[in-house]
């Protein structure tokens, strides 16, 4: 048994010092730090502050709308394809397809966006073709949600397919031999049997989404402000990390709410 | 029924055109002769010789890859020491409080966790540079690492453990001989998606790297931010080419490593990190 714990020590030391050190430490410091004042005293001024403003809550909640557009948006898109992709012979293949653009850095999808919508860009110069003024697309609202939602769509899908390729294809079989017709079974069958999946993809595009800083300040000309750029902003540009660690608190409690509401609840009633 | 077919399959190349075509687009204008994103004046590969007389972006490159490879290798020893730690843990509750611990930096958006390091390295009193950026990469790659193996040893024969114990072996033996080989695939998982995490990080980068030093997402943000350099399209070319090979070395490895064709092909994406 001495040898046991000896094993357990040598793997515990360098795996807790990581959860002590840059885990446990950073939360707490964070916290901590939206609890002070610039001379270090204990106060609840951020928090009075940020829930004070106008401004913070307007901006909060603008967040919170996008990030749910965001989400809407990719969800309506990855659905079919995830259902479709499931469909196909070989299917393995066509999914790596679709997670292969994740693997190229975000930056530089970013970075084409800028190209393609410029005024003098691509879409402008296609859209001329059909007699359409160039617009101003970068900048707006509508290339902001344009280019998150891209960036998000191959974690929307990928939790959704995997929910419907568990999907015991007899179940599908029983319900048609049963009478349901193609859409009766989709939405009696294949859907509540895939939300964990929906849940899932919820889950990881919602929250990245409500802390996306470089997509606003490179294709959002700085028009939305989500939660991250304003920690980034206060952190890095104004230097009030006070303020910033209170918004920080802010974002991780509409995470954590994030993922109570999503949570998976059939997993749940089988643990009990 | 045919006709229905036809109309997937639409829909199908429609998301896979939307999917790829910014990226071919930044590919094919990176041999344009001209210097913008738009008109086509004729090929040209003076962008890479742009590309590879830059000695600034050379060394960010470098470096790129010197903390994804570092950070990658210390993850991956670490996140096994973690996952033989809570595999090897009987008390269920201390079991489970690790695996919620060990999954926060997997969950936390980019923007606590380099918020929160930052404030870290500088209440330490740790110089911001190379060195906080490969500690700020192990630590947000060792997570992962956990996930990946943990798995394996649970599907590991425990009478292999039980007759190498039975035969002798030590504790060293036992896991050099008997547990590595068998968890080997998960820890070589771990070890690539920890080395696409690092390369496809910005946003924690971002904020622990301070002045001197820069990583290849922070250097194209930068210039970005500039404007259009179809230096930066050369770039993504061979980062795409690097991607594909990655995905493909990733694709074999946990096809060939795993009997259970479910699990094996099931790919972990870089996640969220990066946004």
């Amino acid at each position: 048994m001495k040898s046991k714990q000896q094993r357990q020590l040598f793997y515990l030391v360098p795996y807790g010092a990581w959860l002590l050190l840059f885990v446990i430490a950073p939360l707490v410091l964070l916290l901590f730090q939206s609890l002070t004042n610039a001379n270090g005293g204990l106060t609840l001024h951020n928090y009075a502050v940020y829930f004070g403003s106008g401004t913070y809550l307007r901006m909060t909640f603008n967040s919170v709308w996008f990030a749910f557009l965001i989400t809407l948006i990719t969800l309506v898109i990855s659905y079919p394809m995830a259902y479709l992709l499931n469909q196909l012979k070989q299917k393995q293949f066509w999914l790596l397809l679709v997670i292969l653009p994740t693997w190229i850095n975000l930056l530089l999808k970013t970075y084409a966006f800028i190209g393609l919508l410029s005024k003098t860009g691509t879409v402008n110069n296609f859209m001329s073709f059909f007699g359409i003024a160039p617009q101003q697309l970068l900048f707006s609202d509508w290339s902001f949600l344009l280019v998150a939602a891209y960036i998000e769509i191959p974690f929307m899908i990928l939790p959704i397919f995997n929910s419907l390729a568990e999907i015991d294809p007899k179940l599908e079989q029983a319900s048609r031999d049963l009478g349901a017709n193609k859409w009766q079974t989709l939405r009696r069958v294949i859907l509540p049997l895939s939300m964990p999946g929906v849940k899932a993809g919820i889950q990881a595009v919602f929250i990245p989404s409500l802390s996306l800083f470089m997509i606003t300040r490179l294709i959002g000309g700085n028009r939305v402000i989500t939660l991250g750029t304003a920690i980034e902003e206060h952190f890095l540009v104004t230097q009030n990390w006070q303020l910033g660690s209170t918004i920080g608190v802010i974002l991780i409690v509409a995470m954590v709410v994030t993922m109570i509401l999503t949570r998976d609840r059939v997993k749940k009633n089988t643990r009990k | 029924m045919k006709k229905a077919f036809k109309w997937s399959n639409l829909y199908l190349w429609f998301v896979f055109i939307l999917l790829y075509l910014p990226i071919f687009f930044l590919i094919i204008y990176s041999f344009n002769a001209g210097d913008v994103m738009q008109g086509w004046d004729g090929f040209s590969l003076k962008h890479y010789a742009e590309l590879f007389a830059d000695t600034r972006i050379i060394e960010i490159v470098v470096n790129t890859f010197l903390i994804a490879l570092l950070s990658s290798l210390l993850a991956s020893i670490l996140g096994t020491a973690g996952a033989l730690y809570i595999y090897d843990q009987r008390n269920q509750l201390i079991k489970n409080i690790f695996l919620s611990l060990n999954n926060i930096l997997l969950v936390s958006p980019d923007v606590i966790i380099g918020a929160s390091f930052l404030i870290l390295f500088t209440v330490v009193g740790f110089s911001l540079g190379f060195a906080s950026v490969l500690l700020s990469h192990i630590a947000f790659s060792i997570p992962i690492v956990v996930l990946m193996v943990l798995p394996r040893l649970q599907e590991m024969n425990q009478s292999l453990v039980a007759a190498a114990k039975d035969l002798g072996a030590n504790n060293w033996q036992m896991l050099s001989r008997v547990i590595l080989p068998v968890i080997s695939p998960g820890i070589l998982a771990g070890f690539f998606m920890a080395f696409t995490y690092s390369l496809d990080d910005f946003a924690v980068t971002f904020f622990v790297t301070g002045n001197g030093f820069s990583t290849l997402s922070v250097e194209i943000y930068s210039r970005a931010r500039q404007g259009v350099s179809l230096e930066i399209n050369a770039l993504s070319a061979m980062m795409f080419v690097v991607s594909l090979v990655l995905v493909l070395l990733y694709y074999v490895i946990s096809t060939r490593s795993s009997k259970n064709k479910k699990r094996g092909t099931r790919l972990v994406t870089p996640a969220t990190e990066g946004l």
